[in-house]
């Protein structure tokens, strides 16, 4: 295997070579301190301010895609073969305004100024995508970042007018598209690239045998694909997670397979990559993924690394364990494939060893008579981590509930279902009084933590009620039960 | 250009009209230099705070070996490293030290700091401290601290007119109970820095993004032991402020210029967002325990009210803000029998400060709560209820501080609103909804805001300005107010436009900095355009009249016969380019450059007496919201949201308008999603975005008319009649919180108030469901 000791992606309409890179450099600080590319900006160094936003561009099966990302957790040396675009970048080198920009000016879209650049980015990755936006979709695109100014009115104003200033196929990202293809291409040299900095070091696998092989040689290896969870072990506590190993950058594990029998999710899948194939199949998903996180995040965090940190208040893993997935689980060419229940052993622990990572995700496809919803309850409604989270996945024949999967968030040291409840559910007949007799059991099921997020006494309380709501959210009018999107 | 033709068109950026904020090209394209953007001398070395994890504790060992001896350490500064005094504490009480020496009190209270070549290097070495504490009890809220007996940080304030404890026992009505409001991270964008200079002698340059550079300059002065002229504070722009950074970033500039100082080399200090949020101050968290008697119309009779606050470990602005707290229990009621009290307490946690309106939206929600508690109680709409007890004529016009309110337009702003966003009719189609008996409720509320405005010290209401007008023409403006978005320098450069009769976009404006203009009060209390824009006025009046006093003797007219044009100058039957009149003013040596100087008229107040005319005048304002509720989950959205709010005559609409939305937003944060949370051993945790949350685009309300009211002038002579805007609209936001308690309420068929203590999360809405039902 020969290896490559260097970084190198295009930043703006420049070429970057790294060849000292630690595993806990990030994407801001090279912009800001490296570069004194002072645009983007630092508000929280833990992506949910959004005022670093950039857009990453990186090819995936050949094909170039943007995405706005949070530069103060994009670690550098995951930046291989991408194209780094920053504020600077939007006005071109004659100095006009880019048509995200006009229009926050004519609106008034700042007043402090600091988020600023970030909304310009996340707008612009927007406008690229869908130049006339609803204001849901304005809303959805701009949960990640944080305005404490304005009060946004006229910041959707703006994302609402600039298509009138232009168009996404004059823009210079277009044109540019297919000599940018080419080059990331090219910078693709299909190595495996290992690089350091004082003994912190970084190591991006050619493919994913290559990967599976150098957790064999580094078992104790930081595994990171979006670095959502992680980037904050180094901006905020500092951590040491060196040696780490990418794999968002593998094509392979982006990749998203639906057979007749299930939904197969690679790991470095993001969440927003999975929104389709997940709620084509389960539309209530549509709106529960839109508020996991923001757009940033959705963009860079992947379901494979909302399973693997085994946090008991990841949005995902109570929906996989209601829907009844499971994950293959791969240790050098051996594979295992266990119920997603079974991989959350207890708090901080997981069924997985040494050098071993998760490789896939499986969802079997919706199964007749089976009724779902899934519900986030959070303090914010969006870009939060939830309080609960709660899935259901009942099964109704002939008026009788013959199969419950239930699954809670929040609600214990694992995403765990709640086994009474369900037992109480099965064998009797599909009606509000059996759903609101079986919350009555969840008592038995967990016994909630009070945090910062929610008491105790408000998580057992909303889970209960969570039931009644599952019963009214299956009735034909369901205007005054039913707030609305 | 043709002079003739130009004098008839007007000039561009006049006061009164929709221009821009000036920086806005800069904002968008990122070139705006915040003060973490400043180009570093080479050599600039960077500072991080060491911070207790203790609430109260004595300090048995402080270790820092560890500390200096991490790679890239300079060193460490801690108490004995400041030449001059250990304290930051901006009103002279000396209860407020940079670093904590024997004991700490409160968790994320600075130490030490740890100087290192580069900031994360500065960052990992201050976690190596070895400390030894030893607890101490600590009471982390007001309750808490009143058990403990921990005493107040500043003296307490009693506001007293008429006989309330009569007046309350003879009251047909009585009604007793306890509001509970959380406080407030300001939650800045850009956190807080200073960047230090140094200079010869004993001079310092720090650069800052505080409210206050004055103060932060004769803050950093009396830490160094050296006089306030060795010291410059320069602030070009905040990312952000209010009230956050009026006295919090003395400590940042002390310790950067120390340590400048020290190692004579630039010193940046940057605390990392979840740092900023545990070892700053935020709002103010209030205890309210109100009794009011009333007839059984509503109206009342007497009101008594005690308001505690969770002040932290100093006093910093606890005294005026909990002062300001009383000055609107009464929002714009008139209580014809009134005691209240304020009871500042000494809490183990991070001091309280400013937070836009200081205190004065704690009293304004006591006063709504009264009025939602008595229309449950006589079954009114509250709205009716409010109205029956607005401030009148016939001697309803004084406050509890016995100021005559003499400019009161609430009850009209009220009534349009009331007309323009249908209240009557949603009210009753929000009632007829919830009787269906479905799980979403509706609630809606109409609440009104009237709001003091002067600083309560009085010696704070002046400014000053410098002017100069180049041979050019072009102008050079500085003022002591400091720009955090509100578009400060915007206004004031078309004050200054307006006056001198040039375009906008002659006038630069610049940096503040203490070395044009001294003595400078907070850009604070919504004042900044108030003082700052009549100082600059001034300042361009004087180097007017002296341009008048030439033209006269150098074309031999009269002062009359001068005129000043839209870029132009009409001596006689004369017009010339404002760019030549001004080049021959200079080649006949006329002054061009000016001081100018403004304080705020009538006002006074004697806080031993609890009387006075602290306030020039009156903001107001009011909003309508609608929400629903999701009687399940706790859950809401605002559905629609109609403000009609008073700036006076605006000096720039669109300026005021975005001042407007953006508070209310902030207000309907404050009471909804943004919860302060500290664990048993006082740590908070909710201390950077991902726990506290701040409103996001999709909570704005879905319908959202904000609108001026225009016909609103300032009954005094400010600024083109104008009124100040910072801080009124973020009271709008109590709107909301009602309209939730309104929603909740329909559970028990409205006979009950709620009593939603704020913020009113979806777990207090819940729980208040489940109450409720019984």
């Amino acid at each position: 295997m020969t290896t490559r000791s260097e970084i190198r992606f295009v930043l703006n309409n420049r070429d970057v070579t790294l060849d000292t890179v630690s595993a806990s450099d990030t994407l801001l600080d090279f912009l800001r301190i490296d570069r004194r590319l002072t645009g983007t900006k630092e508000g929280c160094a833990e992506g949910d301010c959004g005022a670093c936003t950039v857009l990453v561009g990186r090819l995936q099966n050949g094909v170039l895609r943007y995405e706005p990302v949070n530069a103060c957790i994009r670690l550098t040396a995951s930046l291989d073969a991408c194209h780094v675009v920053s504020v600077e970048y939007l006005s071109g080198p004659n100095g006009k305004l880019h048509p995200v920009q006009q229009a926050m000016v004519d609106h008034h879209g700042s007043q402090c100024g600091f988020c600023t650049p970030g909304f310009v980015m996340s707008l612009y990755a927007l406008w690229m995508g869908n130049p006339e936006p609803s204001e849901t979709e304005i809303e959805t695109a701009l949960q990640g970042n944080l305005c404490r100014c304005t009060g946004y009115e006229p910041i959707i104003k703006a994302a609402k007018a600039v298509t009138a200033h232009g168009s996404p196929a004059d823009d210079a990202l277009t044109l540019e598209r297919a000599a940018m293809t080419a080059k990331l291409a090219q910078l693709r040299d299909g190595k495996r690239v290992e690089v350091s900095s004082g003994g912190s070091r970084c190591i991006l696998p050619a493919s994913v045998d290559d990967l599976a092989e150098v957790l064999l040689e580094t078992p104790d290896a930081t595994i990171i694909a979006g670095a959502t969870d992680v980037g904050l072990w180094v901006t905020k506590f500092l951590r040491d997670i060196s040696p780490v190993v990418f794999l968002s950058h593998l094509d392979e594990l982006r990749q998203l397979d639906v057979t007749e029998d299930e939904i197969k999710i690679g790991a470095g899948v993001s969440y927003t990559d999975s929104r389709t194939a997940m709620s084509d199949d389960y539309p209530h998903l549509a709106a529960f993924w839109d508020r996991i996180a923001g757009w940033q995040i959705r963009s860079m965090g992947s379901i494979g690394g909302n399973i693997a940190n085994g946090s008991p208040i990841g949005d995902t893993p109570p929906v996989l364990i209601a829907l009844g997935a499971s994950i293959t689980l791969r240790k050098g060419g051996v594979r295992r494939t266990i119920p997603i229940e079974d991989f959350f052993i207890d708090y901080g622990k997981q069924d997985i060893s040494k050098g071993e990572f998760l490789e896939s995700i499986s969802v079997p496809r919706p199964a007749k008579d089976t009724i779902h919803a899934a519900y986030k309850i959070s303090k914010r409604r969006d870009e939060d981590i939830s309080s609960v989270c709660a899935a259901f996945n009942v099964t109704v024949e002939g008026g009788t509930i013959t199969a419950a999967r239930i699954a809670f968030g929040g609600m214990a040291a694992t995403p765990k279902r709640a086994a009474h409840a369900e037992a109480a559910l099965v064998g009797a007949a599909w009606s509000e009084a059996a759903l609101i007799a079986a919350a009555q059991r969840l008592g038995d099921d967990f016994s909630p933590l009070s945090d910062w997020r929610a008491s105790s006494d408000y998580r057992l309380q909303v889970s209960k009620n969570l039931f009644r709501k599952f019963w009214l959210d299956q009735q034909s009018d369901t205007a005054t039960n039913r707030l609305s999107a | 250009m043709n002079v003739q033709k130009s004098a008839n068109a007007p000039i561009k950026g006049a006061v009164n009209s929709d221009l821009r904020h000036d920086s806005a090209i800069k904002h968008v394209t990122g070139r705006a230099e915040y003060c973490d953007d400043i180009a570093e001398p080479i050599g600039t070395l960077h500072a991080y705070l060491g911070l207790s994890t203790k609430a109260h504790a004595l300090l048995r060992d402080v270790d820092l070996s560890a500390v200096r001896a991490a790679p890239g350490v300079v060193g460490v500064l801690t108490a004995d490293d400041i030449p001059g005094v250990n304290d930051v504490s901006p009103t002279g009480r000396n209860d407020e030290p940079i670093f904590a020496t024997e004991k700490v009190e409160f968790w994320g209270q600075p130490m030490f700091a740890v100087v290192a070549e580069t900031r994360d290097a500065a960052r990992r070495a201050a976690k190596l401290a070895q400390i030894t504490y030893e607890d101490l009890p600590h009471a982390l809220d007001p309750e808490a601290a009143q058990e403990a007996g921990m005493g107040y940080v500043t003296p307490p304030l009693t506001l007293k007119r008429g006989e309330a404890e009569s007046a309350m026992s003879k009251a047909a009505h009585r009604i007793k109970g306890k509001l509970r409001v959380g406080g407030q991270d300001h939650m800045y964008l850009e956190g807080h820095i200073a960047f230090a200079i140094p200079g010869e002698d004993d001079d310092v340059i720090v650069h800052s993004s505080t409210q206050h550079p004055s103060e932060a300059q004769h803050m950093v002065a009396h830490v160094l032991s050296v006089p306030s002229n060795a010291v410059t504070i320069n602030v070009r722009r905040m990312g952000g402020g209010f009230g956050g950074k009026e006295t919090q970033m003395n400590l940042f500039c002390s310790v950067a210029a120390v340590a400048a100082k020290k190692w004579n080399r630039g010193v940046k200090i940057r605390p990392d967002r979840d740092d900023d949020m545990s070892a700053t101050g935020k709002r103010h968290d209030f205890v309210i325990d109100y009794e009011v008697g009333f007839d059984d119309d509503g109206v009342i009779e007497a009101v008594t009210g005690d308001f505690a606050a969770r002040c932290g470990f100093s006093s910093d602005l606890s005294g005026p803000v909990t002062d300001r707290a009383l000055f609107h229990a009464d929002n714009a009621y008139y209580y014809p029998n009134v005691l209240l009290n304020s009871h500042p307490m000494k809490t183990n946690t991070v001091s309280n400060t400013a937070f836009r309106g200081f205190g004065g939206p704690q009293g304004v929600i006591a006063a709504e709560r009264i009025m939602e508690e008595i229309a449950y109680h006589r079954r009114l709409d509250s709205l009716e209820v409010r109205k029956r007890n607005f401030y009148g004529d016939n001697g309803r016009d004084v406050t509890p501080y016995h100021q005559t309110v003499e400019d009161n337009i609430a009850p009209r702003i009220c009534q349009e609103l009331e007309d323009s966003a249908d209240y009557r009719a949603r009210r009753q189609a929000i009632l007829e909804w919830n009787a269906k008996g479905g799980t979403i409720r509706k609630g809606i509320a109409l609440t009104p805001v009237k709001f003091g405005i002067s600083f309560t010290a009085t010696w704070y209401n002046q400014a000053g300005a410098l002017l100069h007008i180049y041979s050019d023409g072009s102008v050079h403006l500085n003022h002591g107010g400091t720009e955090m978005g509100q578009g400060l320098n915007t206004k004031i450069a078309q004050i200054v436009a307006d006056e001198l009769q040039v375009d906008f976009d002659m006038i630069k404006i610049t940096k503040t900095t203490t070395e044009k203009v001294p003595n400078t009060s907070a850009t604070a209390a919504s004042s900044g355009s108030d003082l700052n824009g009549m100082a600059a006025r001034d300042a361009a009046r004087q180097i007017k009249e002296r341009l008048v006093a030439f033209a006269a003797e150098h074309w031999k007219t009269d002062a009359d016969a001068v005129r000043f044009l839209p870029n132009a100058v009409q001596v006689g039957d004369e017009i010339m380019s404002s760019r030549d009149f001004i080049k021959q003013a200079y080649m006949a040596r006329v002054h061009l450059s000016a001081a100018g100087f403004y304080k705020t008229p009538k006002i006074h107040w004697d806080r031993e007496t609890g009387q006075g005319r602290p306030f020039y005048y009156y903001a107001y304002g009011a909003a309508c919201s609608e929400v629903s509720v999701d009687t399940l989950t706790g859950e809401y959205r605002v559905e629609r949201t109609d403000i009609l709010h008073d700036v006076g005559k605006s000096l720039n609409p669109i300026l005021d308008v975005g001042q407007v939305e953006g508070a209310f937003i902030q207000g309907m944060g404050w009471l909804t999603t943004e919860e302060l949370w500290w664990d048993a051993q006082g740590q908070l945790r909710t201390h950077a975005p991902s726990t506290y949350k701040i409103p996001l685009a999709s909570d704005r309300p879905r319908i959202f008319n904000t609108n001026l009211a225009t016909w609103s002038e300032n009954k005094e002579h400010t600024m083109k009649r104008s009124k100040a805007v910072g801080e009124p609209p973020f009271m709008l936001g109590i709107s909301v919180f009602e309209a939730l308690s309104h929603a909740v309420a329909s559970i028990a068929d409205y006979r009950e108030c709620p009593r939603l203590d704020a913020p009113a999360t979806p777990e207090r809405v819940l729980m208040a469901v489940e109450r409720l039902k019984g």
